[in-house]
């Protein structure tokens, strides 16, 4: 072997184990597409890796060689049909050969047909909704709330003492392992993108729309993603944290949420059962059992634009704190909440909020946060708009 | 030795206009160029700036120095003013200089429109800059202004919308000047398969920006009307449909990156047979790719779109599409190289700017290979791989051919040498912060580290801020720039007429520094 030859495989070989390295390369991921994908990204990457090596090196070579100062003469040649055909032509059947393994990949990505867990997924202003189409069970996901202090402009908690800063959350998705999983992803405001590298699937949320793909994960773990469809202020704070369980504990898993969904739900009235909720949102409340269940609504649902003190964002989000929408009159503070303000980052929270959660959150906006009104909004008022 | 000197004598009333207002009033294409480039260089600094803030903030994890939402403006904004304020003036810039004397045409078709065109873009960009300053900040959804994101801003979008329009008035008129000068005022005799490539990519590029431009404007426009009146275009609650905007914004995106970079082919393609001392290989093959790169730019623009759901069939001929492209920008690499190939090279700065272009912009053709592996991209698309690829071949792309161009053409212009050792220490300096800026970005993005975010967990700490570090030495290195051209208008070693010893072309024939009026008599050699 010539030296050069021999260089340019050690650059190969260098640059292939320096690939296989997790923390500057693309995931293996744990399911068929996500194997496939990665074994479509490292052979176009060792092809590009060939192509560099002929083309800088002929191209260095050159410039060697072919330097006035080494008493090169010009030569005079500029045109070649041939040669111009076969750099044309080589190119074109690396290309073809690249092409068929992608397109078959591409259909594999496609095809959800068959699959045996369906869940829907719908992007908010920042933060995931999952609902299980089979089971019922539904439920928000937002960003851990420790990790949510420490992110905010000069919070001067360090960071690095969170393991998986900015990419963890308060209810991760519990998915089966060995079973085909179907997504749906929509979006309530603007558009998202739902991406999970080990599962090899990103999809954009729209509102309006609804978009599918699928996976089938082969091993119980934890895998992490990101929205990655800019989506606003917060766009870089709402990860996504699936968790793959065995079948059985997936299955056990699934009983226990759906009884515990039926026991919120007789508990505080939400939808099934009406008839407790019915009484529950005629009831007088008092004002402490409103602004203590408010508070934790407005944590979920407001803090991450109107801020968790009530500040806001100057030039962006308004703030809550002496606000005279929410200090002033019922009517005008509970229709920004119920139906949102158009053109802006403010969404109708009609859909999203039972009566007494939504009751709860403008009491406790009216009475907390440096406010001091002194007043309660009953979720009978809520009722009566719906 | 040149017609245009002695023309030149002649007409000695025809000087330069006096004070100020000779810049205002101008319709000189010499002068309306180098307004076009000094406007681009400041922009560069401006642009630049915003690059910085949003490097500094990503130094390390965690928010130390800006909200969110003010880095979602800089990002925006960033990519705007280099899109439309740095690298489009600076292509004008150069083609307002050199097409008129490459072509042997006493001026632009055009002069007086072509003063407007330049005077309007101060404007747009004092309007599009104002808005960081405007209730509600600027822009902050993205240079792709998706709906429903960009509509989600305050009311100084409509500011935005009004200076995008007048980017593109100014663009088309600008383009439209280009192709009546390429088509009216050549050399008597010179025919299209003549030209200098400079001419020839510039042609095809202003052929480009008049289709697109309007497309751009018309989405714009229903944006516009989205917020302000009502309407429902990509409102899907109101029967319209996001994903349209995508699609009309990409029939103009995906052009418009070949708007900014086939203007370099043309450069490079000049540059490189002169310190080769050697004609460019393949002229007509040359321009044949530039043409056939020009006409697949409009079939491949949903390659930007693979994760919004598409249909198969849609995705199977936005790959394919994507996948033919590589092979005309693969054949200009190759005509480069064999143009190099048994030469007699010598390595002033531009040329080395030049191979620095040929190198790293293949670095960014071969992601963008990659990119265009649709099961591939589903994984890096809006990631930081994406980021490298695009800053690959714009900044060692796009800008390293207008500083090639600067250096290559600054004695015509100046009619002195610049400082040779300084244009080299810029050379080298940029070239070795460029790459520990973009390089890393490859890592991060494959390893996931979603574009567009202002924070990000610790797994990508270390390459984050080995990138910041290149981006403030890169940054700071672009004032050696700026010291080369200050030195070189102030004085310097004379230039000769020829300037470089294998220089080959009509602009070479006049004067240095090319008289105020060239070629009033069209030169003799073609007719
Ligand atoms: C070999 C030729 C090229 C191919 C095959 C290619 C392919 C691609 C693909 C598939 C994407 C979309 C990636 C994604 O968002 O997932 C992309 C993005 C991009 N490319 Fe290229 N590209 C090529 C050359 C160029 C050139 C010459 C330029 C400009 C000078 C350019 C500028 C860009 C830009 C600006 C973006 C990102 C736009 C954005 O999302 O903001 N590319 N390219
Ligand atoms: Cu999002
Ligand atoms: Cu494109």
């Amino acid at each position: 072997m010539s030296l050069t030859s021999r260089l340019s495989l050690l650059a190969v070989l260098s640059l292939g184990s320096f690939a296989a390295r997790a923390d500057i390369n693309m995931p293996v991921g744990v399911t068929p597409i996500s194997r496939d994908v990665y074994g479509l990204h490292m052979l176009i990457f060792y092809i590009c890796c060939v192509i560099g090596v002929a083309v800088f090196g002929v191209m260095f070579y050159s410039m060697f060689k072919h330097r006035k100062s080494k008493g090169a003469v010009a030569a005079d040649f500029h045109e070649s049909t041939l040669v111009e055909i076969v750099w044309t032509a080589v190119p074109l059947f690396i290309l073809i050969a690249m092409a068929i393994p992608a397109a078959k990949t591409l259909i594999a990505m496609e095809d959800t047909s068959d699959a045996e867990v369906t869940v829907k997924i719908t992007g908010y202003q920042w933060k995931w909704h999952y609902e299980y189409l089979d089971s019922g069970i539904e439920f928000y996901s937002n960003l851990n709330a420790e990790h949510n202090a420490a992110r905010q402009v000069g919070s001067g908690i360090d960071v690095s003492q969170f393991d998986n800063y900015l990419k963890d959350v308060d209810n991760p998705l519990v998915l089966p392992v060995g079973k085909k999983v179907r997504f749906l992803h929509t979006s309530a405001d603007v558009i998202h993108s739902w991406w999970v590298p080990d599962l090899a699937v990103k999809k954009d949320a729209i509102p309006g729309f609804i978009n599918e793909n699928w996976a089938l994960i082969e091993e119980p773990g934890t895998y992490r993603g990101k929205c990655t469809e800019l989506c606003g202020r917060d766009h870089g704070f709402m990860p996504v944290v699936v968790k793959a369980l065995p079948a059985e504990e997936y299955d056990a898993w699934v009983a226990e949420n759906t009884q515990a969904e039926e026991a919120m739900i007789a508990d505080s009235g939400d939808g099934a059962s009406a008839a407790v909720a019915a009484v529950d949102d005629d009831r007088e409340w008092a004002m402490d059992e409103l602004v203590a269940i408010g508070e934790g609504v407005y944590a979920q649902q407001c803090a991450s634009c109107h801020q968790a003190d009530g500040a806001g964002i100057e030039g962006a989000f308004p703030a809550i704190t002496g606000s005279a929408i929410a200090t002033g009159d019922h009517a005008a503070h509970i229709d920004i909440v119920y139906s949102g303000k158009a053109g802006s980052a403010m969404a109708a929270f009609a859909d999203r909020l039972s009566n007494s959660d939504m009751a709860a959150v403008l009491t406790y906006q009216r009475n907390a946060l440096g406010n001091a009104v002194g007043d309660t909004i009953q979720p009978s008022a809520i009722k009566a708009l719906r | 030795m040149s017609t245009a000197a002695a023309g030149h004598h002649d007409h000695d009333d025809h000087g330069p206009a006096k004070g100020w207002t000779r810049w205002l009033w101008t319709t000189n294409h010499k002068d309306i160029g180098t307004l076009y480039l000094l406007f681009s260089l400041v922009m560069f600094f401006i642009g630049g700036g915003m690059a910085l803030i949003i490097r500094a903030e990503l130094f390390q994890p965690g928010l130390q120095l800006v909200d969110p939402l003010f880095f979602n403006s800089m990002t925006t904004m960033h990519a705007l003013v280099m899109i439309f304020g740095v690298v489009m003036p600076a292509f004008v810039g150069l083609a307002n200089w050199m097409i008129p004397m490459m072509i042997g045409g006493p001026d632009m078709a055009l002069p007086r429109l072509n003063n407007w065109s330049f005077w309007i873009m101060p404007f747009a960009f004092l309007l599009l800059l104002s808005t960081l300053f405007m209730e509600g900040g600027g822009p902050a959804g993205g240079w792709t202004l998706y709906a429903p994101l960009s509509l989600q801003g305050g009311d100084s979008f409509a500011f935005v919308i009004f200076s995008i329009h007048f980017m593109g008035i100014s663009s088309v008129m600008g383009s439209i000047n280009i192709v009546a000068t390429i088509f009216n005022m050549r050399a008597p005799g010179m025919t299209l398969m003549q030209m200098p490539l400079f001419v020839w990519t510039w042609l095809i590029t202003a052929y480009l920006l008049i289709a697109v431009i309007p497309v751009l404007a018309g989405a714009v426009t229903m944006l516009l009307t989205d917020r302000f009146f009502g309407t429902s275009f990509f409102n899907a609650a109101g029967g319209g449909d996001p994903v349209m905007y995508q699609h009309i914004f990409w029939f103009f995106g995906h052009p418009e990156v070949y708007i900014l970079i086939l203007p370099a082919f043309g450069i490079i393609s000049s540059i490189i047979p002169t310190f080769a001392r050697k004609p460019l290989f393949g002229y007509a093959s040359m321009v044949y790719a530039t043409a056939s790169i020009a006409f697949l730019s409009f079939i491949v623009w949903a390659h930007h779109m693979f994760t919004v759901g598409m249909p198969l069939a849609g995705e199977m001929f936005f790959m394919f599409a994507t996948m033919m492209i590589s092979v005309p920008t693969g054949v200009k690499v190759f005509n480069w190289i064999a143009t190099m190939w048994r030469g007699s090279m010598t390595f002033e700065t531009p040329m080395l700017f030049a191979i620095g272009f040929l190198v790293m912009f293949t670095i960014g053709g071969l992601s963008g290979l990659m990119l265009a592996i649709t099961p591939a991209d589903i994984q890096y698309h809006d990631t930081y791989f994406v980021v490298a690829h695009f800053h690959y071949v714009l900044v060692p792309g796009a800008i390293y051919s207008i500083m090639a161009a600067t250096y290559y053409w600054m004695p015509k212009w100046t009619g002195n040498m610049y400082d040779e050792k300084w244009g080299k220490i810029h050379f080298w300096v940029s070239t070795v912060f460029l790459n520990v800026l973009f390089f890393p970005m490859h890592f991060v993005g494959l390893a996931g580290m979603p574009r567009r975010i202002p924070d990000y967990n610790l797994q990508f700490a270390d390459w984050n801020a080995v990138a910041t570090i290149g981006a403030f030495g890169f940054g700071f290195s672009q004032l050696i720039f700026v010291y080369v051209i200050y030195k070189c208008i102030k004085g310097g070693e004379k230039a000769t007429d020829e300037v470089w010893e294998g220089a080959d072309g009509l602009e070479w024939t006049v004067p240095s520094p090319a008289p105020y009026h060239t070629f009033e008599k069209p030169p003799a050699q073609y007719s």
